[in-house]
């Protein structure tokens, strides 16, 4: 592994910005997949998170964020009687993705939030920078 | 030689500093599960800088850093307040800029006596 750069105010926005990316990924998959059914309980669909971690760099003293995995929710399948469905089983029944469309449309909003906050602290870190440098 | 020149404010520009990136720590780390959002007291950690230039070696380099008490604490255990973040960002944005214009100023005072106008 090559020797890591010390984290820099611009490498630690980008990471975070990173991680908020996988993290609505995350969540659009989910919003895709919500109305996906299957024959088997196993087969179905299971909505996936994101796992934020911290990164410390002692060095900076500064904390960056990695989405450190993905982990899927335990929610069980809906069961749906719907014999006329080509995927039903012997009994008649499909299996729904548990996926609860609000809190995903949440999760995708606070995320876009959280992003724009980092754009915003980076922006007003950088003309300040750039004011020092200009400075004669 | 750095502190003669700009007395207080070139150590008051780079705890300015150190404290605009542990507020972007704490935006970055919004939403991470049990983080601590930290921030550094200006006034000690200013107090720290300005004995370490004076040769006082007592002093830990990690001197006014201060763990952020929420107003609620939260399920997962982090304490990040977006709102106050952003406030206590803005707030050293402008401190910071003000410094930067009397180091600005203490300059421009020695580019004049250099040039003698």
């Amino acid at each position: 592994m090559p020797e890591r750069q010390p984290m820099t105010l611009f490498s630690m926005t980008t990471r975070a910005m990173s991680a908020q990316m996988v993290r609505m990924n995350a969540a659009t998959s989910n919003l895709a997949n919500a109305g996906s059914v299957s024959t088997t309980e196993e087969g179905a669909y299971r909505p996936i998170r994101a796992v934020f971690a911290v990164e410390l760099d002692r060095a900076s003293g500064l904390a960056g964020v990695t989405a450190g995995g993905l982990v899927r929710a335990e929610t069980a399948p809906t069961k749906r009687h719907d014999p006329t469905h080509p995927l039903a089983d012997k009994d008649g029944f499909v299996f729904e993705a548990p996926v609860d469309e609000t809190a995903e449309m949440v999760e995708i909003m606070e995320s876009a939030r959280q992003y724009q906050n980092l754009v915003q602290a980076l922006q007003t870190a950088k003309q300040l920078m750039l004011e020092t440098l200009r400075s004669q | 030689m750095n502190e003669r020149l700009f007395g207080i404010h070139g150590a008051a520009l780079t705890v300015r500093s150190e404290r605009m990136g542990v507020i972007a720590s704490n935006i970055a780390n919004a939403a991470t599960p049990g983080y601590k959002a930290r921030d550094i007291d200006f006034n000690a950690a200013l107090d720290a800088r300005m004995a370490r230039a004076r040769g006082v070696n007592t002093a830990n380099p990690e001197a006014g850093m201060v763990w952020r008490s929420p107003t609620m604490p939260s399920l997962d255990g982090n304490t990040v307040e977006l709102s106050r973040e952003q406030v206590a960002f803005a707030e050293n944005a402008v401190a910071y800029s003000a410094t930067l214009s009397f180091v600005q100023g203490k300059v421009n005072t020695i580019t004049r006596a250099l040039k003698g106008e």
